[in-house]
């Protein structure tokens, strides 16, 4: 038994060196691009300090009860010829001592994450940008009834400012997260949630779904873009203007495609047609992504799309048109001259 | 030495409690969570439904009324049931019994009746709006255990009527009451918070 | 209700004769029920774990697909499903079954046939829920089922009612179960067993047993309002009709952290039976970690929300249930230290059922910890449904309950087979699974940090997920190599494992005192018990110069032949059958849910009737 109790402890410490050495030498990498522990925003900070604080104390207490129980293994294991040990039942103050010791640290936790949590809830103040963001199977609408612009998958925010986001969905419930912001919102449907958040650094940053969805959720994405003050008043100056009128002949036919299809049962063209099951698709050629995230917005991937939305997006509620290829090609460049 | 009282009942255990009447009791603190969340799930869509009809446009208060009473005599009756068998009175024992399921089965005709001109009359049905829904789901199980609690004492009844129910077989009815009196009392709960709390 | 064990003629010796098929499937004996539980939760356990290596397979890449969107969705919901009802809580209820009785002096159950019932009920709701891979319609709603997503508006088809009546017959299960073992604890101890000389498995498991009875309802209430949403149009999370969709998740968590503890007690239970042996020790601080248990047990009931922080409670919600949440750390952490405590001042000896509680303690006090990470509102915001809370509760119910689960099987096998396992491959077992156990789940918390979500069957290439996602798979297959081992030892040691004895590891309770396997009658003669360590004390006293305790006085021949067994019974099962008739015709045609019915009336009188004496006794 002694050879084994040696073996086995060598082996629980090698397991334990081996994990903290697997730490250091790979060098896990944090600053990437949906990282919870870079914080951008306020929000994200607040959190963010908490979660440290709470790392190094539930760090230290771990350390110290692993190495103590490694210790015990080792110290107490069985020799041969070892008379049985004396029968201890239990110490009351030590008992007493730790369980007030752990509530201590608790305390120590328990306090800035009240004040955090209150912090985090305020009412906004009336200054604050407001954004309604609608969760849907599975894209995201985003409006911004102050300046009356209505885009999807693509959010677009100013630097520095409160935003305060209201978020509210009609089919099953989503959840609203753009980690390097802050935390998590759900949308629920038939309740209007509320997250306030500013962002601090200007940037391109990525959102995803954080509630399961059903079929797609994997692929419920969406980007948030933090601009300076220039470029946030271009881009609101850009998605106020009415969408920009195909010049050249194939988008022009595409246009005619768009107009008599079933397209515009769905979507909304300012101008050319008022669908609102789809994303607005106004200023689609000013987004970098198409499908909620999941595609980079090329002609090809645009064609790729029109012809089988399910199979990039399983359970995509947006039909096969049966469009034929030359039709399909127009309305690509149709839907990107939409600048 | 050791298990001498095993002979004796193999029912009574370390407690001095007859195992089956330690289980009923069991049973019945489940139950109440059971209850607790249908009546929960109907107080928090209180005055939610986004259409007529609600409970003040249906309710018929002195049937209900009625109803409480029914059951609250059958928990007598019920008592009295007991009190006959251990005394070894079968004749009394069976009419108490068979009163009890009476009452009990009025209880759930008025519930049916209640029902029916909900339906019929005042067009609330199960998907009519959330009070709808709420309403006939609670009532709808509370008038299932009291279903099931009067097939319960008919059996029981049966029993005593074929001689296979006597004096020592007490238990037995005294199990069949906890639930029978735990049941009625959920009414007396229901009665008020969903009737009489405006 | 309840089986008459005076009224029956015959005895003992016509069960413990009769071998075969037919003896299994109308035992009543608690023994052979608890070995049927364990073998059929085991196989869900491995399916559960196909399941799991499936989806490490698909996320070992980025942009893989090894398998669809829908199959994926299906896979995780019926690992989640399949590992908390059909694996880890049978498994605790192979031990329930086993080891109540024996350890606290009892020949069986308060209600064996009810307790033959709530297995095959068990049973039936496990391969009701996955027969639904055969009809192509497997459960893809998460093991939680949030609505609005389940609603039949957005779940068209069966595969949503297959998962909630596959659950509410699995729940009948566990609240009968319930009912019997609480019974069984509070009424069936031998003579001298008082509340506090009961080993501290049977105080965790009666906490459990609680759990079990006041935290099922919930879902019960749960599942039967999207029963009637799906089937009879109600309208309860119909969020169009002005329904909150938020009442399952509060109805679901009532019921979803109770079960949590549900999970994890037993193990611990079990724990704390393991280290006092093999350190020859008694537990350090038992009351403690009893009343810890209880406190466990009972905040409870009071943290639901605290899965809910990321719905817009407001912020005074979120303060009460953080504040609540941090609270069960306490009673946590004391146990925690209960147990080193334990083996402080012990002789330690190395066995893999010390290995595995050893195990126990390091994994689960990282997925306790980490859970105080959660705790913290703000945090929660940013790691739930991310891969670092499936790495929190993967340390506390794989790293927890599973170990601790592992670590009985050691314990117990040789009282339950008569053999041992063979030590060498149960060492190589522990240190495969360590070792898998980390690669696979520490790297998620990684993983959860920068950002992956919970439930996503594939992701992008540029977020940095890829190499870590690949060591988590490698891991998870050496879990599976793990377990391979296991089986092996069991098929290895079947026949041919060290003979163990009655105390092969000189043991502190009574299950030890009697042979292994245990007779069907258990004890010979009902043991008078003086303290919680009952057999330590009658081998070597309580070490304080106190002599041993008395054994109690062997029996006879003619008294074991005068002891009463119930006979066997074909009503549980055909009870149990009739009652999957009736709720699986909900799927068919309500003739069936009405003919189930009738039938399942039917058979609620024979089994209440089958030992109510011939009307001829009467007086």
């Amino acid at each position: 038994m002694t050879r084994h109790g040696r073996l086995a402890t060598a082996l629980l410490l090698l397991t334990v060196l081996a994990l903290g050495a697997g730490c250091g030498l790979v060098g896990w990498e944090w600053d990437t691009k949906m990282s919870t522990v870079q914080p951008k925003s306020e929000f994200g900070r607040m959190t963010h300090d908490i979660f440290m604080l709470i790392s190094w104390w539930t760090l230290g207490i771990f350390i110290a009860v692993e190495a103590g129980l490694l210790y015990v293994c080792w110290r107490f294991r069985d020799r041969p010829g070892a008379p049985i040990p004396k029968q201890v039942h239990g110490h009351t103050p030590l008992e007493i001592s730790w369980t007030i010791a752990f509530a201590l640290v608790l305390v120590v936790i328990g306090i800035p994450t009240i004040r955090v949590i209150f912090k985090t809830q305020e009412v906004p103040a009336a200054t604050a940008l407001r954004v309604d963001v609608v969760g849907r199977q599975w894209w995201w609408e985003f409006q911004y009834p102050g300046q009356k612009i209505v885009t999807a998958n693509e959010l677009h925010l100013p630097v520095g400012q409160t935003v305060a986001f209201h978020l509210h969905g009609p089919d099953v419930i989503h959840s609203f997260w753009v980690p390097q912001l802050g935390g998590k919102r759900d949308v629920v449907p038939a309740r209007v949630n509320r997250i306030v958040l500013t962002p601090e650094v200007p940037g391109e940053y990525i959102g995803q779904c954080a509630e399961y969805c059903g079929a797609s959720h994997a692929n419920m994405r969406f980007r948030v873009f933090v601009h300076d003050k220039a470029g946030w008043e271009s881009w609101v100056a850009g998605q106020q203007a009415a969408p920009a009128e195909p010049k050249d002949e194939l988008a022009v036919k595409g246009k005619e495609i768009f107009a008599q299809s079933a397209c515009v049962g769905c979507h909304t063209i300012t101008g050319v047609s008022a669908g609102t099951l789809g994303p607005n698709l106004s200023h689609f050629g000013s987004r970098t992504t198409l499908a909620a995230g999941i595609m980079k917005a090329t002609p090809e991937n645009v064609m790729k799309w029109i012809e089988d939305p399910a199979r990039h997006k399983p359970g995509a509620l947006m039909p096969n048109l049966g469009l034929r290829d030359e039709q399909t090609k127009a309305l690509a460049a149709y839907l990107l001259s939409l600048k | 030495m050791a298990d001498a009282h095993v002979h004796h009942d193999p029912n009574i255990g370390t407690t001095g409690l007859d195992n089956r009447k330690v289980g009923m009791w069991i049973f019945l603190g489940s139950d109440c969570m059971f209850f607790g969340s249908l009546i929960g799930t109907y107080l928090s869509y209180k005055g939610k439904s986004l259409g007529g009809p609600g409970p003040h446009d249906v309710f018929n208060i002195p049937l209900t009324s009625e109803s409480a009473a029914v059951l609250l005599a059958s928990s007598l009756t019920m008592v009295l049931a007991l009190a006959a068998l251990q005394k070894s009175d079968l004749k009394w024992a069976g009419r108490w019994l068979l009163a009890t399921a009476i009452l009990g089965a009025h209880f759930v005709l008025n519930q049916v009746y209640e029902f029916a001109t909900f339906v019929l009359h005042d067009g609330l049905t199960l998907s009519t709006n959330l009070f709808g829904s709420s309403f006939y789901t609670l009532t709808g199980f509370h008038g299932a255990h009291v279903t099931g609690g009067v097939i319960w004492l008919m059996a029981l009844w049966w029993q005593l009527k074929r001689g296979r129910l006597d004096a020592r077989d007490y238990t037995k009815v005294e199990i069949a009451g906890l639930y029978w009196h735990f049941v009625d009392i959920v009414w007396i709960a229901i009665f008020t918070i969903i009737y009489l709390i405006p | 209700m309840a089986t008459h064990a005076a009224f029956m003629p015959g005895g003992a010796t016509k069960e413990a004769a009769a071998t075969g098929v037919w003896s299994w499937i109308t035992t009543v004996d608690h023994k052979r029920i608890g070995i049927l539980y364990g073998v059929t939760a085991f196989i869900f356990f491995l399916m559960g774990g196909i399941e799991a290596l499936i989806m490490r397979a698909q996320l070992a890449r980025p942009d893989s697909d090894l398998v669809s969107a829908q199959t994926f969705n299906e896979l995780f919901t019926m690992h989640g499903t399949t590992m908390v009802f059909l694996a880890i809580m049978p498994l605790s209820a192979a031990f329930f079954n086993y080891m109540i009785p024996l350890q606290i002096g009892a020949r069986d159950v308060a209600f064996p046939r009810l307790n033959a019932l709530s297995y095959w009920i068990f049973l039936s709701g496990g391969l009701f829920l996955n027969s639904s891979f055969l009809f192509g319609a497997a459960p893809d709603g998460g093991w939680f089922g949030y609505t609005t997503l389940t609603t039949r508006q957005f779940s068209p088809g069966h595969s949503i009612d297959f998962w909630m009546l596959g659950l509410q017959i699995l729940g009948i299960a566990s609240m009968l179960a319930g009912f019997n073992f609480i019974v069984t604890i509070v009424n069936m101890r031998a003579p001298g067993m008082t509340l506090m000389r009961m080993p501290v498995f049977i105080w965790m498991s009666l906490v459990v047993q609680f759990l079990v009875v006041l935290a099922f309802p919930a879902i019960t209430v749960a599942l039967i309002l999207l029963m009637f949403d799906r089937f009879f149009g109600t309208l309860f999370y119909a969020a169009a009709a002005g329904a909150d969709p938020l009442l399952w998740q509060h109805l679901f968590w009532i019921f979803g952290h109770p079960e949590v503890y549900i999970l994890i007690l037993p193990a611990m239970g079990i724990v704390s039976e393991v280290l006092p042996t093999f350190a020859r020790k008694p537990l350090f601080g038992a009351p403690v970690v009893i009343y810890s248990g209880i406190m466990i047990g009972f905040f409870g009931f009071g943290v639901w929300s605290h899965h809910m922080f990321s719905v817009g409670m407001g912020p005074v919600a979120d303060s009460v249930f953080s504040i609540a949440t941090m609270l069960i750390a306490v009673p946590t952490g004391v146990k925690i230290l209960n147990w080193i405590s334990t083996l402080w001042g012990g002789t330690i000896r190395f066995t893999s059922a010390l290995l595995f509680s050893l195990g126990f303690i390091a994994m689960f006090t990282m997925g306790g910890l980490s859970g105080v990470m959660h705790a913290s509102p703000p945090v929660d915001l940013q790691q739930t449904d991310t891969y670092f809370v499936v790495a929190h509760f993967h340390y506390v119910l794989f790293g927890g309950s599973i170990f601790g689960l592992f670590s009985g099987f050691y314990y117990w096998w040789p009282k339950m087979t008569g053999r041992l396992l063979d030590e060498r491959l149960g060492k190589l077992h522990f240190w495969l699974m360590m070792i898998g156990f980390n690669m696979t789940f520490f790297p998620q918390h990684y993983l959860g940090l920068i950002g992956m979500p919970r439930r996503i069957y594939t992701y992008a290439a540029d977020l940095n997920w890829g190499f870590w996602n690949m060591v988590s798979t490698i891991g998870a297959f050496i879990i599976a190599l793990s377990i391979l081992v296991f089986i092996v030892n069991v098929f290895k040691t079947r026949r041919s494992g060290q003979v163990a004895g009655p105390d092969p590891w000189d043991a502190r309770t009574l299950e030890w005192a009697i042979p292994s396997p245990p007779p069907v009658y258990n004890f010979a003669s009902i043991p008078t018990v003086h303290g919680r360590d009952e057999l330590w004390l009658q081998k070597h006293g309580d070490g304080h110069g106190g002599a041993p305790v008395p054994k109690p006085a062997p029996a006879s021949a003619k008294d074991i032949a005068a002891i009463h067994m119930p006979p066997p019974s074909y009503w549980p099962i055909l009870l149990a059958l009739a009652l999957t008739v009736m709720l699986s015709g909900l799927l068919i045609s309500y003739y069936q849910v009405v003919l189930g019915g009738l039938l399942t009336l039917y058979c609620m009188f024979k089994f209440a009737l089958e030992y109510h004496r011939p009307a001829q006794e009467a007086h």
